[in-house]
């Protein structure tokens, strides 16, 4: 009896150890990347960009710099250490695009980079072009 | 201390993106997708902009952030011209970010390989 409470205890408290662990993990490394962007922000603000050139401009630094990161089998390991805190990220959303563009790459430059570079990125865009429009023509009507 | 308010509100979101790839096995694909229209519809309600104005890069950066941003240019596009704006708002909003995105990707297609592992 007492082993079988045991063993029952140590699978109930696996998970979710497991999920506490990768959740800190997540809040370390999402937090990191988003207080990075926030001193790319202030940045580029003092030095007198309005404030949607620097949203784009620190949007494009963290593009870059993650596909630099991803050509060099660096932002994978990122990736495996912080889950959703390097995916969810528009880091993630950069590195979505070049890892299947560098991977799919013998299969050609058209249907091998140019196809699967959007494999994830194309429904990310798909979905939100959609919402947009929908967004789109309900702010027409009441606004 | 927006940096602070960054840090914190960046990493909560990537904690509820982490709370879905553990709790209910959706795809990294389908939680980006979930997450880019949940940012879009609060956008379109204006709640997202808050965030924005407490959060700064920590509401930005994240994946809602993207979402938001979609809505907030279809807006802009509808009040200049229309209901025409509504077929440009969006793509108008996201192409900076994609373009360089597809730019700097096929660059390190070109130059890396699939086998230069380590």
């Amino acid at each position: 009896m007492k082993e079988q409470m045991y063993e029952e205890m140590v699978n109930a408290g696996k998970p979710k150890s497991a999920v506490l662990q990768n959740c800190a993990r997540a809040f370390l490394v999402g937090g990191i990347i988003c207080a990075v962007a926030q001193i790319l922000y202030n940045l580029l603000m003092s030095a007198g960009f309005t404030r949607d050139d620097t949203g784009l401009l620190v949007a494009a630094i963290l593009t870059v710099t993650t596909i630099l990161l991803t050509a060099l089998r660096i932002y994978d390991r990122v990736g495996k250490f912080g889950g959703a805190g390097s995916f969810v990220p528009i880091t993630g959303f950069a590195n979505a695009i070049a890892a299947p563009a560098i991977e799919h790459k013998k299969e050609g430059l058209v249907l091998g980079v140019g196809a699967k570079m959007f494999l994830i990125a194309g429904p990310v865009i798909v979905y939100g072009t959609l919402a947009s429009v929908i967004v789109g023509i309900i702010y027409y009507f009441v606004r | 201390m927006d940096i602070f308010w960054a840090f914190v509100v960046g990493g909560l979101i990537c904690v509820a993106g982490q709370l879905l790839v553990d709790l209910t096995k959706l795809t990294s694909a389908r939680i980006l997708v979930f997450f880019v229209v949940l940012g879009c519809i609060l956008g379109g309600i204006g709640v997202y902009d808050r965030l924005v104005d407490f959060a700064g890069a920590g509401a930005t950066v994240p994946l809602p952030g993207f979402g938001n941003l979609l809505a907030r240019g279809v807006k802009r596009a509808v009040d200049e011209r229309g209901l025409i704006g509504v077929l440009t708002g969006g793509f108008t909003a996201m192409a900076g970010g994609v373009t360089v995105a597809v730019v700097f990707g096929y660059l390190a297609a070109l130059v890396s390989s699939p086998g230069m592992k380590d």
